[in-house]
């Protein structure tokens, strides 16, 4: 492998801050982002909780369902909420940057594969909220 | 507006200095410079032993980047006037080694475009008698985007994985592979993605998507680099499926 | 053209990627009625019988599968970088991978018994 230098790489290097994330406004954003799957996780953990509630019967479910209802599950599934949201939201506009679909020779513009996930969007979400709230 | 403006430049001695240092210059402020006008103001009439690197002083050799107020910029293409009343702080390009004041090395950029072989790679060369490959302006138009790089290396000060991942391949050298791997002449992909499925050569990108905000020449290499996540999954899949079939 | 090992990373980054799909189609209402509106009361909770109802069904099983398995895979893998980057902790990689991935596993290990075991 040929160098490209006469002098052996050398030279300052400063140590990356372990709050490097902190310096960008970008970078802060990014790391809320990969932290919203630790509240996508939390959530699964509840929905096993649940569904461990619907297998034992339901006095165990209507404890779950109580646990539920604490002030603190409450504030902490709020958090969820808002994250996972943020989650999809960005997951939604990144989508068309890995699929470079071309039609007619062109690239097609990056809503044309955004929209249709945000209207599945609302489509499985609506169907989902339709299966629980019919009784 | 004023008609100076103050320039914090960072100095750095390899034998003298044990880390770089900040010195402050008064250039005048001018609505058509740029701060490689200033760095050259300064070098030309106030300090000479200022070092840094430029070419062609419009935006297309890559020279020129630096770090001004923490943000990856072509110096060429930088103006004053942006920062007025100042002071703008001029610092090496982040995430290299800084050689000398704004100079860093780059030999680990250099070192890893050899390794995605970015060349048109034939797995038989046309003979000159049968003519030039032809491509039609839609099989250009796919990996157009990406051949705009001019190795400045703003996107590898960008990216934070650089900083803290040696063996990460890095913005540039990615989408200048996505621009082969594209390319309808090129019958290389096979090889690239050999060197690129290696443990960490795309697979550490987490997708910050810096890298496509500060390029100068629009490449998007973000997007370069989830497409080619995509490729290497679909190759990853079939020689699952096809174990043995067909190169 | 030979080479070293071709990594898996493609098949851990296909996870991610359905994982994030699951994640970012299905979690949001989740929470919202599952964690918010039922137990605060705002909208009519669902009867244990509703619930096992739709959940016993082959397709409902199936559904609950999806929804608690590919997300898990998808923070293992998103929380594996995560901590590579953010506490740079890479040179461990092999403690974080088998916390992340094994985490993952262990979830789905005890998601599918429990889905198994509703009546």
């Amino acid at each position: 492998m040929p160098t490209f230098t006469a002098y052996p790489a050398q030279g300052y290097r400063a140590r990356v801050s372990t709050y490097w994330w902190l310096g960008r406004r970008a970078y802060l954003k990014f790391i809320l982002r990969e932290i919203s799957s630790v509240f996508v996780a939390w959530f699964v953990l509840v929905t096993v909780v649940q569904i461990r509630g619907l297998a034992h019967g339901p006095d165990a479910y209507a404890r779950i369902q109580h646990r539920l209802e604490n002030p603190l599950a409450i504030a902490l599934n709020l958090i969820s909420f808002f994250f996972v949201v943020f989650h999809a939201i960005t997951w939604f506009n990144l989508a068309p940057k890995a699929m470079a679909v071309r039609m007619g020779g062109k690239r097609v513009p990056a809503i044309m594969i955004s929209a249709p996930n945000y209207i599945a969007w609302a489509v499985v979400s609506a169907a989902v909220a339709w299966l629980l709230l019919r009784g | 507006m004023a008609d100076k403006i103050a320039i914090e430049v960072a100095r750095y001695t390899p034998d003298r200095d044990t880390e770089p240092r900040m010195e402050t210059f008064e250039v005048p402020l001018r609505k058509e410079w740029v701060v490689l006008d200033a760095l050259n103001y300064i070098k030309d009439r106030i300090d000479g032993s200022l070092s840094f690197r430029w070419s062609c002083r419009m935006g297309v050799c890559g020279s020129c980047g630096m770090m001004v107020n923490d943000e990856p910029k072509l110096t060429c293409a930088t103006f004053l006037t942006d920062y007025a009343p100042g002071p703008v702080r001029v610092e090496p390009l982040k995430n290299f080694p800084v050689m000398r004041d704004l100079i860093v090395e780059i030999t680990d950029f250099l070192t890893k475009l050899s390794k995605v072989k970015p060349w048109i790679i034939r797995k038989e060369e046309k003979p000159v008698t049968e003519g030039e490959y032809l491509q039609s302006p839609e099989e250009l138009e796919t990996f157009k985007q990406f051949s705009m790089c001019i190795n400045c290396l703003l996107c590898y000060a960008a990216c934070p994985v650089y900083g803290l991942d040696p063996l990460f391949a890095g913005p540039a050298a990615l989408a200048l592979a996505q621009r082969y791997n594209l390319d309808s002449r090129d019958q290389g992909s096979d090889e690239r993605l050999d060197i690129l499925s290696q443990h960490d050569g795309i697979w550490g990108c987490t997708f910050v998507g810096e890298c496509t905000e500060v390029c100068p020449k629009h490449v998007d290499p973000a997007g370069a680099i989830q497409q080619y996540k995509l490729t290497g999954t679909q190759e990853w899949i079939k020689s699952f499926l096809m174990p043995f079939g067909g190169k | 053209m030979s080479s070293g090992k071709r990594s898996n990373e493609p098949f851990l980054w296909l996870l991610f990627s359905a994982g994030g799909v699951v994640a970012a189609m299905l979690l949001p209402i989740h929470i919202l009625l599952f964690g918010l509106a039922f137990p605060l009361g705002l909208l009519p909770s669902p009867t244990y019988e509703t619930l096992v109802g739709l959940a016993h069904t082959l397709i409902g099983r199936l559904y609950l599968l999806v929804l608690c398995i590919l997300p898990l895979f998808h923070w293992a893998h998103r929380f594996r970088y995560t901590l590579y980057d953010g506490l740079q902790i890479k040179h461990l990689d092999e403690l974080v991978n088998t916390f992340c991935y094994g985490g993952a596993i262990l979830g789905t290990v005890v998601a599918a018994y429990f889905i198994w075991q509703i009546p």
